[in-house]
């Protein structure tokens, strides 16, 4: 349990802060290095989506498409049937929000190993408001046959999943994040596609979460130790293929989940977890992440709290839960 | 493969070609009859004189790529397959039935030597795009070619045109795309419900080489390509003007031929009318 190494610097203040974009574009390079067929597109989007740092390693290798997504991904599928294994890259919003049907098809169904890259996901990217905050990426890509999820925890691993992803010979999605966030992990902690990773053991509620919300629940987890609750972190940086047995397992030991993502809990992290369960251990759930309502302009660390996603919310949600619902499985 | 048969030739295989869409379609109780209709001498001058393919190796490294866009009018392409011997031709009378590797749209994963899924309009030609972009960039190939049909209705897609861009920009001269230029879509005729004219100066504007050729004369065809591969400084489209439903004359010219198939009796008369066709132009033994 505790192989996964936690940032010894985590709860800290000068915890080190990264965005998990920038995680990306190392990974990336990293995996072009060892592999020639790794080629990158973007949608004139190229610094901020980290790719830059590719291209200027393998200017050859680099192709710009303009702001055209569907061309982006359907010229990708091109490229994969030649072969080479490419990364495309724009805001999550166009990528795979413009541009799903092409991924369906031409990717997905065709089942070609392309990487879709969607960052400035989440309503985290503030200031531009809710048509660029994508909260629906999630949904619109778990739902896809052959499709692999990837949303990491934090850059460090980030830089993990790109390697992993390009090497998995899947269609394969990563969702990033534009601000930064503290790095929970470190070089040595595990990364696997399809595992999830229990951070912190407790007995009296799961907290689950994807992506950067993971530090939001290790920030809740010690509130609520100082209450006296007793929660268990769980770490799931892949929801496609969800890590059934780790999450059944967790549920299985406390007898309450909370899930939290960036995102829509419609179709998203949360509902993915709510399928599992309500089909192998139903389990009192309660999930924390957008509640069928689009994002708004704001800096990011006010948007969190107004839209209650931050550790001092969860944990004060997490308390009530622990008091309102009974732990099922004990009295079975 | 090509190189081996004559121009009458040529056409007597597209000739029949055609009457395996009609069964096909005949059998499966539903498709798109007058596209597979009027690409059939299209495909037969790609399968059997213009692609660079080996059916027993469908992988070979080294072959052409033939990437069909509107995949909805598979039935010919299938059809030509088969003749080609990629699979065995009793396989075509599976087209859409459950367990078939002949799909209702075209789908690479299940029958080797078919290149691309598609079925959405619009994408194709990006693929065949980035396909192209591989060899001519990342490859250092500059002997295979990609070609891709396109419909003309499909010409309303903005992924079309984005795909258009893209190859213009990159001069990407081992692409080669057919437009079947029909006329018709499924709401009527093309330029009623969208117009595409001016098709050539549109195409020209974003960098493109144009020909224009009837898509039933074979020897036309074969000319186009061998011009098209003679421009190596742009990517060429073959305008290729057709009769929708080409062939059988209760349904040529017909919108309403797009997305249905005939009945057994409407099947059995449309064989006979390109029988009748073919020992009128003393092409071929039919075989009924």
């Amino acid at each position: 349990m505790s192989q996964y190494f936690l940032n010894p610097n985590l709860f800290n203040t000068d915890v080190e802060q990264e965005p998990i974009r920038a995680g990306f574009g190392r990974g990336l390079k990293a995996a072009a290095e060892v592999n020639e067929k790794i080629v990158a597109l973007c949608a004139d989007l190229t610094d901020s989506t980290q790719i830059g740092l590719f291209r200027e390693a393998f200017p050859a290798r680099f192709i710009e498409t303009g702001i055209a997504e569907q061309n982006l991904v359907s010229v990708a599928s091109g490229l994969a049937l030649a072969g080479k294994i490419p990364f495309a890259s724009s805001y999550a919003a166009f990528n795979p929000g413009r541009n799903w049907e092409q991924i369906r098809t031409t990717i997905a169904l065709n089942d070609q190993p392309v990487k879709i890259v969607g960052s400035h996901a989440g309503v985290s990217v503030g200031p531009d408001g809710a048509s660029h905050q994508m909260l629906e990426d999630i949904a619109l890509m778990r739902v896809l046959p052959n499709m692999i999820v990837v949303v990491p925890g934090d850059s460090l691993e980030a830089e993990k999943a790109t390697r992993a992803i390009a090497e998995n010979g899947k269609p394969s999605y990563i969702r990033l994040a534009r601000e930064k966030t503290p790095i929970i992990s470190t070089d040595q902690s595990p990364f696997e596609v399809g595992r999830a990773y229990v951070l912190r053991e407790g007995g009296d509620i799961s907290l689950m979460g994807t992506g950067a919300m993971t530090y939001q629940l290790l920030v809740a987890a010690n509130i609520l130790s100082e209450k006296g609750i007793s929660a268990e972190v769980v770490h799931v940086p892949t929801v496609k293929p969800l890590d059934s047995e780790t999450i059944i397992a967790s549920a299985r030991h406390t007898g309450r989940v909370l899930t939290a993502e960036e995102a829509q809990i419609a179709g998203g992290f949360g509902g993915a977890v709510a399928e599992l369960l309500s089909e192998h251990l139903p389990t009192p759930l309660l999930r924390i992440g957008m509640q069928d309502r689009f994002g708004e302009s704001g800096a990011p660390l006010e948007l969190f709290d107004y839209f209650g996603l931050t550790g001092d919310n969860i944990a004060q949600r997490a308390e009530e839960f622990v008091h309102t619902k009974s732990q099922y499985h004990r009295e079975y | 493969m090509g190189g081996h048969l004559t121009i009458a030739e040529l056409q007597r295989k597209a000739n029949d070609l055609r009457q395996d869409v009609i069964r096909m379609l005949a059998a499966a109780g539903s498709g798109h009859t007058a596209g597979s209709l009027d690409l059939a001498d299209i495909l037969a001058a790609l399968y059997f004189e213009i692609l660079n393919i080996d059916p027993k190796n469908p992988e070979w490294p080294e072959r052409d790529i033939f990437l069909l866009s509107n995949g909805h009018t598979v039935p010919i392409q299938y059809a030509a397959m088969a003749e080609a011997g990629f699979f065995d031709k009793e396989e075509l009378s599976t087209l859409r039935k459950l367990g078939s590797r002949l799909q209702g749209h075209p789908e690479r994963c299940r029958l080797p030597g078919l290149e691309n899924t598609s079925g959405p309009l619009g994408s194709g030609l990006s693929q065949a795009a980035g396909y192209a972009y591989s060899l001519q960039y990342l490859d250092n190939n500059r002997h295979r070619f990609v070609y891709t049909i396109m419909g003309d209705g499909e010409l309303d897609e903005g992924n079309v045109w984005e795909a258009a861009m893209f190859a213009g920009k990159y001069k990407l001269s081992q692409l080669i795309a057919f437009i079947d230029r029909n006329n018709i879509q499924i709401d009527g005729s093309t330029e009623e419900v969208m117009p595409l004219e001016d098709l050539r100066g549109k195409w020209e504007s974003f960098g493109w080489h144009v020909i224009e050729i009837d898509g039933h004369n074979i020897q036309s065809i074969i000319d186009a390509v061998n011009m098209a591969k003679a421009i190596s400084n742009k990517p060429c489209i073959i305008i290729a003007f057709t009769i929708p439903g080409k062939g059988v004359d209760f349904m040529e010219y017909d919108y309403k031929w797009h997305g249905v198939a005939p009945s057994k009796e409407q099947a059995d008369n449309a064989i006979k009318k390109l029988s009748i066709r073919n020992k009128d132009n003393v092409l071929s033994e039919v075989k009924l």
